[in-house]
């Protein structure tokens, strides 16, 4: 147990039986995040609420924080974490889509020793997760932005907060010293059963200012990649329509926060 | 009776008490400590009626195990007003009419108080997005949010 906002939640359902529970909050390290030269090291144990109160995390991955910080209320942000949200690998998962974008790392460590994997490789399905048996995620890893780099993360939600994502979308780039789009990555979430990685809409920006036809071809490419499902939050028509919307609408803002001009 | 030994702190004074590995925090504090201020609204952490501030962070006592309490500081409800005087924040909930069956008044302040210490001059939006994690199914929130703002102003010339 991390947050436990999930596990209490199955619990109390009876869903689920545990016969035992270990709070890894009590394990050092876990609850803290690291700015190291490479990066960032965020605990497994981080409440989201951290996330947010540490600047210099908000002010090199803003996106990631935003993404974060959207998930349930004030009251879930003191006790849910990225981790958590990682691994219940529901498609619809906020933070993920943003740590996908930002090419994020996890360790993870089980009986076998530590492995340090992508965060896309997390969740197969959902539900489930290529963790063996044994195996927590230690820490969520964040690299050192260069300059000029800037992320961003929205979801469509009917409400105004407190829902889950119809569709999510996480954009990160990096600028050269001309303004133009050296590299990017671009995840979409509550379009498949595991969040995207869609290469496709990322080509579609390099090398560009984000002129009306790249976002087009952007947004095009995310529409492309979703393989939704109607459900009673959204229809599969509108999932594809949304997506390329809200990627389109992300990457605009990861490039302003690149220091476009 | 054998269970987890648990030592806290709970509104200022040390508590030590028993409890079982699935018990929550809001079990322990309404079954066995008689802390009946938070209330059990829905037990999955929607509602915020068992709203306590945990190590200065507000949580749903109800996603919180009681064995999870050892070594912490928690402040409930019961701890918001000295011995005879009320907070800002209830005083302009009565004033205001802020709440009319009560069921989730106590999650509500705790989580204005939570709210006003992160941010001593919330907007009206600020109130709203903060308290979005507490359900009132009477007052249609407006009272609520004018008495936050009251109180606000109250507590910034104090």
């Amino acid at each position: 147990m991390a947050g436990g906002s999930d596990l209490l939640v199955r619990m109390k359902g009876g869903y689920i039986e545990p016969n035992l529970i270990v709070d890894i909050k009590a394990i050092t390290g876990l609850g803290e995040i690291k700015q190291t030269n490479a990066g960032f090291t965020i605990g497994a144990a981080v409440p989201c609420a951290l996330m947010g109160e540490t600047k210099a995390l908000r002010q090199a991955w803003p996106g990631v924080v935003e993404a974060a910080n959207l998930i349930g209320s004030r009251q879930i942000q003191g006790r849910c974490t990225i981790a958590g949200n990682l691994c219940n690998a529901s498609p619809a998962a906020d933070s993920v889509p943003a740590l996908v974008a930002a090419a994020a790392k996890v360790v993870v460590v089980g009986p076998q020793g530590a492995r340090t994997i992508a965060v896309e490789d997390v969740a197969i399905g959902p539900g489930k997760t290529s963790l063996a048996r044994g195996e927590i995620v230690e820490a969520i890893l964040l690299d050192k932005r260069p300059p000029r780099s800037g992320d961003a993360y929205l979801r469509f939600i009917p409400r105004t907060e407190m829902d889950i994502a119809v569709v999510g979308a996480g954009v990160s780039l990096t600028l050269d010293d001309r303004g133009r789009v050296e590299s990017a990555r671009v995840a979409l979430g509550a379009v498949a059963p595991t969040v995207l990685l869609v290469s496709a809409a990322a080509k579609a920006i390099v090398g560009t200012k984000l002129e009306a036809a790249a976002l087009a071809a952007l947004a095009a490419a995310c529409s492309a990649a979703c393989r939704p499902i109607d459900d009673k939050r959204g229809t599969i028509e509108f999932r594809k329509k949304v997506a390329g919307v809200l990627a389109k609408r992300a990457a605009g803002i990861a490039y302003q926060r690149a220091g476009a001009k | 009776m054998s269970g987890i030994a648990v030592s806290t702190n709970i509104n200022g004074d040390g508590v030590d008490f028993l409890c079982q590995a699935e018990e929550t925090l809001l079990d322990v504090l309404r079954d066995r400590l008689g802390l009946t201020g938070a209330k059990e609204g829905c037990g999955t952490g929607d509602c915020g009626a068992c709203s306590v501030i945990v190590d200065g962070r507000l949580v749903c006592a109800c996603l919180v195990l009681g064995a999870e309490a050892d070594g912490r500081r928690i402040e409930t409800i019961e701890g918001m007003a000295t011995a005879d005087k009320l907070h800002p924040l209830q005083e302009k909930f009565l004033e205001h009419a802020a709440l009319q069956c009560g069921i989730c008044t106590p999650g509500f302040l705790m989580a204005a108080k939570y709210l006003l210490a992160q941010n001593p001059e919330p907007t009206e939006e600020e109130i709203r997005f903060g308290l979005a994690g507490n359900l009132c199914r009477c007052t249609g929130y407006d009272k609520i949010v004018r008495a936050v703002q009251d109180a606000a102003n109250v507590m910034k010339g104090a």
